[in-house]
């Protein structure tokens, strides 16, 4: 449905986004993940036609974003990150025209604009003017006016922020609801809502793509899956058979997966991975001790989410900002 | 042209929807409703004072109040015009929804010729208010209305080129008040051009003082619709907006 190739821009002098490639298909909800000021906000902007890439192609529902921009608009809803709103209208007057601005048919329009109101639950706020709205409600009436054309496909710049808990579960009940007839991207500095909400995960930092990878990998380290290095030696000088102590570690209880890292100086090293949330650190030392061996090292090595986060964004930040001083 | 519509509908109902709209009216109606009074009562007091000299000349109405009352809401025009233009770009920059008129399927061409057919109309309300006053003149006396009607013809032509100059400077912005500022300066500096015309023999000050809005529109003042000036409006109007499309399309590049 959205497919980026080599997707650069720059600005005067710096590279807001550079050689970004990544694809999503229909009826996906891709987290687009980041630190402020890490070329979320350009990347959008490229996909909907607001300002052309200095190099590379994007593509949405096959046409291409400077050839065919009007058929991308047409497809494409987009909540930036303040929603795009007139104060001196009524929800229902906004919402109207911007129906008309996104080339809905004049008889078509009561019918999606009551859709659009309902979706998002604004009812009660139908004819109250925008700017005696709260934030929640205005970032509402923003999604309304994302949505109103039932376009293929959905782009949400932090659409949670400065929502109350209950609004962002409102707001999440909502994508979810939109997601499977509609492709979504959605960017977030928030880790949980990449969690609950989305299918896919892309994380970018200073411009450079980090890592794509499905919601369930980067779950399962974050809910306490772990990976632990072993480095196991013999206690009685004899050498060890690697691949009697691969069967006995794959015995112990809440392991997935042993891995064999080779033999050293008659040391082997092997790299165990638990299951979802089970500790099997105590049971390793356990069965190695108690099978005569000696236990020379055991670490763990796996990551939370917000470890990889900050891994793959902290220290690049951090070597720029000694660059900038 | 539907979607130019939409786009003038918007802006107009967004006049009426501030006060700016009623505030534009009210200084229209009062500035010039004073105008009026006063170059009926110099009308008055002048015929009287014929009429005791014993010459008992034939004072022509439209010669004595409504050419120059033509002139002073063309002066009109030049404090209020800033007033209509400067939100039109500056405005939608600051609360964000350029974002959304940019990202709907909409060409910008569209936007720019909406927005501008929509402060149009705003001047032509205004433009209107000050016609008000012409009906006491009907009801008295016996004026030719073809004059009075080119006169307004200049007016909507000449403030269409303003507007237009407005407009761009409109997108070059945020802020609302800088806008209207350098949209005034602009204005008064194009209005004031002329002045040098009568020293200026070399061509650079003929070309200068051609470019004065003023000296196209008194053609019209004095009910004659002069080509030469009428062309000089219609092509600083697309001048105008051509710099306008410009600008917006270097806001997508650098935005």
């Amino acid at each position: 449905m959205i497919k980026v190739e080599g997707l650069t821009k720059r600005y005067a002098r710096n590279v807001a986004v550079n050689n970004i490639s990544f694809e999503v298909e229909k009826g996906q909800i891709v987290g687009f993940l980041g630190p402020n000021g890490a070329g979320k906000t350009t990347t959008m902007r490229i996909l909907t036609c607001f300002m052309p890439p200095t190099s590379g192609k994007a593509s949405v529902a096959g046409f291409d974003v400077l050839e065919q921009p009007m058929e991308v608009k047409k497809r494409i809803g987009y909540l930036p990150e303040s929603p795009p709103l007139y104060p001196e209208m009524e929800v229902i007057e906004y919402l109207t025209f911007v129906g008309r601005l996104k080339g809905i048919p004049s008889s078509d329009i009561p019918r999606a604009v009551d859709h659009a109101i309902e979706k998002c639950a604004l009812g009660e706020v139908r004819i109250k003017l925008i700017s005696k709205l709260s934030k929640g409600f205005r970032q509402r009436v923003g999604l309304a006016q994302a949505i109103i054309h039932n376009p293929d496909v959905l782009i949400l710049d932090e659409p949670t922020s400065g929502l109350d808990p209950k609004q962002i579960i409102e707001i999440r009940e909502l994508l979810k609801e939109l997601s499977g007839s509609h492709t979504i991207i959605l960017s977030t500095h928030i880790l949980s809502e990449i969690e609950h909400s989305c299918q896919k995960v892309i994380i970018i930092n200073r411009g450079t793509l980090a890592a794509i990878d499905s919601v369930e990998n980067l779950t399962a380290r974050l809910r306490g899956a772990e990976s632990v290095a072993l480095e196991i030696g013999p206690s009685d000088g004899d050498a060890l058979a690697e691949a009697d102590v691969q069967r006995k570690l794959e015995q112990v209880p809440g392991v997935s997966r042993v891995i064999a890292k080779g033999a050293k100086d008659g040391l082997c090293s092997f790299e165990v991975e638990s299951l979802k949330g089970r500790q099997i650190r105590p049971d390793l030392a356990r069965i190695v001790v108690g099978s005569g061996w000696n236990l020379n090292e055991l670490r763990p090595v796996g990551f939370s989410l917000e470890d990889i986060f900050l891994q793959l964004t902290g220290s690049e930040a951090k070597a720029a900002d000694g660059e900038s001083k | 042209m539907s979607n130019i519509l939409i786009i003038c509908h918007k802006e107009l109902k967004s006049y009426f929807a501030s006060p700016i709209a009623y505030l534009l009216l009210a200084i229209s109606a009062v500035v010039f409703g004073f105008f009026f009074y006063s170059a009926t009562a110099i009308f008055v007091v002048r015929g009287v004072e014929s009429q005791m000299m014993g010459r008992g000349m034939p004072m022509d109405v439209n010669e004595w109040v409504i050419r120059p009352l033509l002139t002073n809401a063309s002066v009109i025009g030049l404090f209020l015009i800033p007033m209509i233009s400067m939100r039109l770009f500056a405005h939608e920059k600051s609360t964000g929804t350029m974002e959304l008129l940019m990202t709907s399927p909409i060409r910008d061409i569209d936007i720019i010729l909406g927005k501008w057919l929509g402060a149009l109309l705003m001047y032509a309300c205004i433009l209107l208010i000050s016609a008000v006053n012409f009906v006491w003149i009907f009801a008295y006396g016996k004026p030719d209305w073809k004059p009075m009607l080119v006169g307004y013809l200049g007016l909507l032509l000449q403030g269409g080129c303003m507007l237009a100059i407005g407009a761009f400077i409109s997108t070059t912005t945020k802020n609302q008040i800088i806008a209207g500022g350098a949209t005034f300066s602009t204005l008064l500096l194009l209005w004031v051009l002329d002045w040098v015309s009568a020293y200026e023999t070399t061509t650079l000050g003929k070309v200068i003082s051609y470019v004065s809005v003023v000296t196209h529109f008194e053609p019209f003042s004095k009910g004659v619709i002069d080509t030469k000036d009428a062309v000089f409006f219609v092509s600083m109007t697309f001048f105008g907006l051509f710099l306008t499309a410009r600008s917006m399309e270097s806001l997508r590049w650098r935005a």
